[in-house]
């Protein structure tokens, strides 16, 4: 797998650069573990500073420095993205992968439930949610949330190479040679399935983010943690752009619109990856 | 000569599949395979060739015999009892453990991401009861063996690193894991290359003759089916048009469709006597109305 | 990468035509007969990847020399990995990388004078294409659109060329598909809607409907029945026989060369091994490739042992040294993997390239 990973940041253009983006990112954001404010005190420094020497992304009406904030605000949300993705992709890898071998009853009852969750419009069931929760929404529970919510597309995806991976020839030959289902789906199929959740849960992360910045803009988040949506939410409630403070909403959307533009070109670099035909080639190159 | 008061190892009786097909409104029920019936007996092993064109029912009838799909008419049974009444693990493990497949394509017979030989551990854990790394290893290399290939050759490669005779000699091997008594080999020489092709093709005899497996051999090829068949069945749009003694229902066909196959087969000694010369006006060799195209368009 | 450009060619010496400027290279007169459509001379095309940083060369076709004359049918057979397809893909110019000639060169004569096909521009190429050289694939579906009826692959196809008006063209398929016995209701079919025995009778038709002077045909009839397989060689014997054109039938199977084609030409590892008169290779092959190839199909009425080839197909990438059939061989001696062995004639039209069976000796200059 690092050899891989080597390979790929060698040769490959689209992953050089997005892992670069979304290192950066990470590295950013691990700079909130040495902040010197906590992040949720307000009135900590001057407010309504512009970026300067002293405060260099400048600093909100709240009297917090924005690149600190940034730090933590890009921190959670990444890590709220990523938890919503890991979440989501064991229930479609799951769903889609039980589905798709077993075929018959099974399967048009999961698919059943499964082509429901598509339909169902998710902002307005968050919002719901949120109604519902007031106080006692966390981010934990928002992420599992999502998480209920977010598995069905990629299920049937799984669901699709799963089945087409049944009838091949091999299978056969695993059954004859007495493995069993678990063993065969864990062992036969998913190194087939795993490139595709690869690039979903890239996918994923850039589709819970985009929701979880929704959100937030509109309040229906706990909006004393600080993320992205968060901090354009206070931003909002200080009028920051007509009152000229540009940079509250500058860096926070910069940073998020860079870290989407990283997890994109992560998952389109794998599509050379997942191409069963490129795989082989390369299998070929180091025999 | 069978061993009196034996089941047979694999009895097929008024074996018949029927499949719908078409939407809701114009379901027509195709007849893939229709009443057929044969034995292999056990005790004595037999290469017993199943030749047909693409159509005729013979890998539905392969993979009812495998248990994979189930007859709509008749019954099969596997040394007296009907394949339908197995269904528990243990059963059909111990089925699996007499009966084993041969594919016709060996690139696809493997998983192209994983090492070959993995299969052959799998049996050996299964079917040969092995215990431990060293057991299993034996085991798979004395299977190698029988096949001309050996442990140490084979150990990690991948499918893509070997040829498709040694992809299926490998399968065989694989298949002889279990010491089965019958082996059901699809088509296993269309796909591989024409200088590999009799080696494959002489180790079924060998199986036979040295190690008492009986194989089923599907083909639709009538020159490799005469090589090694002590009988055949023709099999045409899933019904059984002929059978019996292999030399003797192919040097001397009686159904107007036997005559059909073996005068369509293409032989490199055609060269003294090609179906078409310059001079000829019609060809000769089609002049049998059951295949005149015009009939059928 | 590949190297982006036309490949570089080699001028031989025959051709009269040297000279400056393009024109002048792609129509010179021709030297060679005029009986003879296709020359390929000392052919190589090589598949180069670079994948990861590890860059591999693999020698598909390896020097390549061969000729096909009119009004015959020139046989190629070979497994697989000896080369043929993608000798066939150099022939009708069906190269895109990574796939590139690195030398040789594929000159088509129709009749007037010689063509390079590989210097001639896109339009002098779309004159070409299906008029002079069409082509019958392996898969029907690789050439039928599966959305389209198959009077619009005729019209796609042929319509350019036969510059009639549009009911008269109609009447010439018609006319033209029954020479394929097949009903003209065809025409207003989809492909799917057909069986393969009547879309590879319709791809024979698409063909050869313009009446081309070359068809190069890549196994035909693999995929179809054995019974419906010599039906439709017989009827694409018959046209050919008609229309009189050449042909190149590339086909592992020895039972089809045996019965269509003239000549025969065998491959291994991307270099021609044997090549003559069908009959003279099929009852007297002098290479043991060839002699094994023959010898080991079975044949009902014979049950005589057959025997497999030892070892493995060559891998094309790292080729054996010398005679690329060396290690597999069971008559190889010293010489044959340190020196590939040159063609040598050993009979009027048969030459075999092979220091054991055919060495070549001063008198007999290697063709």
């Amino acid at each position: 797998m690092l050899t891989t990973a080597r390979d790929l940041f060698r040769y490959n253009r689209e992953f050089r650069i997005g892992a670069l983006l979304t290192g950066f990112i990470v590295a950013f954001a691990a700079l909130s573990l040495v902040s010197p404010y906590p992040p949720q005190d307000t009135f900590v420094v001057p407010p309504d500073v512009p970026p300067s020497f002293a405060y260099w992304f400048g600093t909100t009406s709240r009297g917090q420095d924005v690149f600190w904030q940034l730090t933590f605000a890009i921190r959670n949300t990444m890590s709220f993205g990523f938890a919503v993705a890991i979440l989501s992709r064991l229930i479609s890898i799951a769903i889609g992968m039980w589905s798709g071998y077993k075929g018959g009853l099974v399967d048009r009852v999961l698919m059943s439930i499964n082509d429901t969750f598509i339909v169902i419009p998710l902002f307005p069931l968050l919002v719901l949610f949120y109604f519902v929760m007031r106080d006692n929404m966390s981010w934990p529970l928002l992420a599992l949330a999502m998480a209920c919510l977010g598995w069905s597309y990629d299920a049937r995806l799984i669901r699709s190479i799963a089945m087409s991976l049944k009838s091949r020839e091999f299978t056969q030959q695993s059954v004859f040679s007495g493995m069993r289902t678990s063993e065969i789906v864990l062992q036969e199929h998913l190194p087939y399935v795993l490139p595709i959740v690869f690039y979903t849960t890239m996918n994923n992360m850039n589709w819970s983010i985009g929701l979880e910045v929704t959100l937030s803009v509109l309040g229906f988040t706990n909006i004393d943690t600080p993320t992205i949506g968060v901090m354009i939410y206070w931003a909002n409630q200080h009028t920051a752009m007509v009152a000229g403070i540009w940079w509250w909403i500058f860096f926070p959307v910069l940073f998020v619109v860079i870290l989407f533009i990283g997890l994109f070109l992560l998952a389109i670099s794998m599509n050379e990856y997942i191409d069963p035909r490129s795989r082989l080639a390369r299998m070929g190159m180091r025999a | 000569m069978s061993a009196a008061g034996r089941s047979p190892l694999i009895e097929v009786e008024h074996v018949g599949m029927t499949y719908a097909i078409g939407g809701l409104f114009r379901r027509r029920a195709v007849r893939a395979v229709d009443d057929v019936s044969f034995r292999v007996e056990a005790g004595s092993p037999e290469i017993l060739a199943i030749i047909g064109e693409s159509g005729s029912g013979k890998t539905t009838l392969a993979r009812m015999i495998l248990n994979l799909a189930t007859p709509t008419d008749g019954a099969i049974r596997f040394l007296g009892a009907d394949l339908t009444g197995v269904r528990s693990n243990r059963e059909r493990t111990a089925f699996m453990r007499q009966v084993q497949p041969i594919f016709q394509n060996p690139f696809e017979a493997f998983n192209p991401l994983k090492r070959v030989d993995h299969y052959l551990y799998f049996s050996a854990r299964r079917f040969a009861a092995a215990r431990g790394r060293a057991d299993i290893e034996t085991r798979t290399d004395k299977a190698l063996q029988q096949v001309g290939l050996s442990l140490a050759e084979v150990k990690g490669r991948f499918p893509h690193e070997l040829s498709g005779g040694q992809l299926q000699r490998i399968a065989i091997a694989r298949a002889l894991i279990s010491a089965p008594s019958l082996i059901i080999a699809d088509e296993p020489v269309s796909m591989v290359d024409a200088s590999l092709r009799m080696s494959i093709v002489n180790l079924f005899k060998t199986l036979r003759d040295e190690l008492g497996v009986s194989i089923v051999y599907i083909t639709h090829d009538l020159a490799t089916a005469y090589y090694i068949s002590d009988r055949v069945l023709i099999m045409q749009r899933g019904k059984a048009v002929e059978s019996g003694n292999a030399r003797a229902v192919l040097d001397h066909p009686q159904h107007p469709y036997s005559v059909l196959l073996k005068n369509a087969v293409l032989s490199p000694d055609d060269v003294d006597k090609p179906i078409a010369r310059p001079g000829t006006s019609r060809d000769s060799a089609d002049s049998s109305p059951a295949i005149a195209p015009s009939n059928r368009e | 990468m590949s190297a982006a450009g036309p490949p570089a060619l080699a001028n031989e010496g025959a051709r009269p035509h040297q000279g400056a400027g393009g024109a002048e290279r792609r129509f010179g007169r021709s030297a060679a007969g005029p009986d003879r459509v296709l020359t390929v001379r000392d052919l190589r095309a090589y598949y180069r990847t670079n994948h990861f940083g590890i860059s591999r060369e693999v020698r598909a076709v390896d020097g390549v020399s061969l000729h096909v004359d009119r009004d015959e049918i020139y046989g190629l057979a070979g497994e697989s990995s000896c080369g043929k397809t993608t000798l066939i893909k150099t022939i009708v110019r069906a190269i895109r990388p990574p796939l590139d000639i690195v030398g040789g060169s594929v000159t088509f004569n129709f009749g007037d004078r010689d063509l390079d096909i590989h210097a001639l521009v896109q339009n002098e190429l779309e004159a070409v294409r299906w008029r002079h050289l069409s082509y019958i694939l392996q898969g029907s579906m690789n050439v039928l659109n599966p959305v389209r009826r198959v009077r619009q692959s005729f019209v796609d196809f042929a319509f350019r060329h036969i510059r009639k008006p549009f009911p008269e063209f109609l009447r010439l398929i018609e006319s033209h598909l029954d020479r394929v016995r097949l009903a003209p209701a065809v025409l207003d079919a989809y492909p799917h809607e057909l069986s393969g025995g009547m879309r590879q009778r319709v791809t024979i038709a698409l063909a050869t409907v313009c009446r081309p002077d070359f068809i190069v045909a890549d196994e035909p009839t693999t995929a179809l029945d054995v019974v419906v397989q010599k039906d439709v060689l017989s009827m694409l014997r018959e046209i050919q026989r008609e229309i009189r054109s050449s042909m190149i039938l590339v086909t592992h199977d020895i039972g089809v060369h045996a019965n269509l084609t003239d000549r025969l030409g065998i491959m291994y590892a991307g270099r021609l091994v044997e090549e003559g008169r069908t009959a003279d290779v099929i009852r007297n092959p002098r290479h043991p490739y060839t002699t094994h190839l023959v010898t080991s199909l079975p044949r009902i009425g014979d049950l005589t042992p057959k025997r497999g080839l030892e070892g493995v197909p060559p891998n094309l990438a790292a080729p054996p040294a010398g005679c690329r059939f060396h290690p597999r061989c069971p008559l190889a001696i010293a010489t044959c993997s340190a020196e590939a062995p040159p063609m040598v004639d050993v009979d009027t039209g048969h030459r075999v390239a092979c220091w054991v069976t055919a060495p070549p000796t001063a008198s007999m200059p290697p063709q």
